[in-house]
């Protein structure tokens, strides 16, 4: 069995938790789920924004060491109205987890690694947006 | 632009005194939250370019009232106030008032102007840097909005979405009072708005 841990950072009004610990092997299918925390009263726009002009919340892999694929999988959005926009805004809000799905390479050597990404977002309050920010991400793992 | 250094902007937002003294006009203005004259300090000058790349600085408006409100194609309240503020640019600007936009978009005049073209904004715009943020706190959260008398001093600070009617009044009540000379605050730090 691997073990296999996730972590990341954090800043500006998005958090994310402690790491998720999994388990795989050479050639497994594995998903990490990041947990995400946006601080009361805030928002950041989901992965499908309601309008063009805003900057959708986006994971990307920098490096993924034995892992092959990384396909991201956002949870639902919640639609929430705010006072400065005429319709319901697509977002996430309190806790939710962006779920990655790996394969371990075949040919993946034992031992530990990490893989790294991005993600990046922009947090409003229901009257103040702050500035798109992005948090690193790691998803240490251990093939055995 | 991504180091705009967050700041607690409302602490300075909320730390501006009320302004409530009747002024003499033709119009009836209710008082708008304005600091008291002698409490206001100078706004910084800067240096920032325009859509056509002229330098544009804050003191080229002395002798106007002006709003200087900061902020970016992405922040749905900014996209709220600014046409209030094409609206004051359209009633006002023959009476010694002006907007200034300065946009804090990170890809600058790419995003920027075909904005600025979509929804017709009448005022100047800058694209706004790091110095000039710091130079007024921060400003971290958008919009921010200053409101500027006639001697080039900051008269308000709103921090984020304000309600249309503060700008009107704010802009008129300015727009009324005699351009006094500032007897304190020239050369002093404009604005703490970072209370860390």
């Amino acid at each position: 069995m691997s073990l296999w841990s996730l972590s990341a950072q954090s800043s500006g009004h998005l958090k994310v938790g402690e790491p998720a610990k999994v388990a795989g092997a050479r050639g497994a299918a594995v998903e990490a789920k990041i947990p995400v925390t946006v601080d009361p009263g805030f928002h950041v726009n989901s992965n499908h924004p309601s309008d063009d002009y805003l900057i959708p919340l986006k994971l990307t892999w920098t490096s993924l060491g034995a892992l092959e694929g990384g396909e991201v999988t956002y949870p639902p959005p919640k639609l929430e109205k705010y006072e400065f926009a005429d319709k319901p805004l697509s977002v996430f809000s309190g806790a939710f987890s962006v779920t990655a799905s790996f394969k371990v390479a075949a040919n993946a050597p034992p031992g530990p690694g990490v893989a790294t990404g991005k993600l990046r977002y922009q947090a409003c309050n229901s009257n103040t947006c702050f500035p798109p920010k992005t948090a690193d991400v790691s998803v240490t793992y251990q093939v055995q | 632009m991504s180091a705009f250094h967050f700041s607690a902007v409302l602490s300075t937002a909320l730390a501006l005194g009320l302004f409530t003294a009747g002024c003499g006009g033709s119009v009836e203005v209710k008082a708008a939250t304005l600091k008291p004259e002698k409490e206001r300090k100078t706004a910084p000058d800067f240096a920032l370019k325009d859509a056509a790349g002229k330098v544009v600085h804050l003191s080229d408006y002395r002798g106007k009232v002006v709003i200087l409100d900061f902020w970016a194609t992405w922040c749905g309240p900014c996209r709220i106030e600014i046409p209030w503020f094409m609206d004051l640019q359209r009633k006002n600007r023959d009476r010694g008032f002006e907007v200034l936009g300065v946009a804090m978009d990170d890809e600058g005049w790419e995003v920027v102007k075909p904005f600025l073209a979509e929804l017709g904004v009448n005022y100047r715009v800058l694209i706004g840097d790091d110095l000039t943020a710091q130079m007024y706190g921060g400003v971290d959260a958008l919009p921010t909005t200053f409101l500027i008398d006639k001697t080039g001093r900051i008269a308000a600070v709103h921090v984020g979405l304000a309600s249309r009617k503060d700008f009107e009044d704010g802009v008129e009540q300015l727009l009324q009072a005699p351009a006094t000379v500032a007897s304190s605050g020239a050369g002093e730090p404009v604005v703490s708005l970072g209370a860390k």
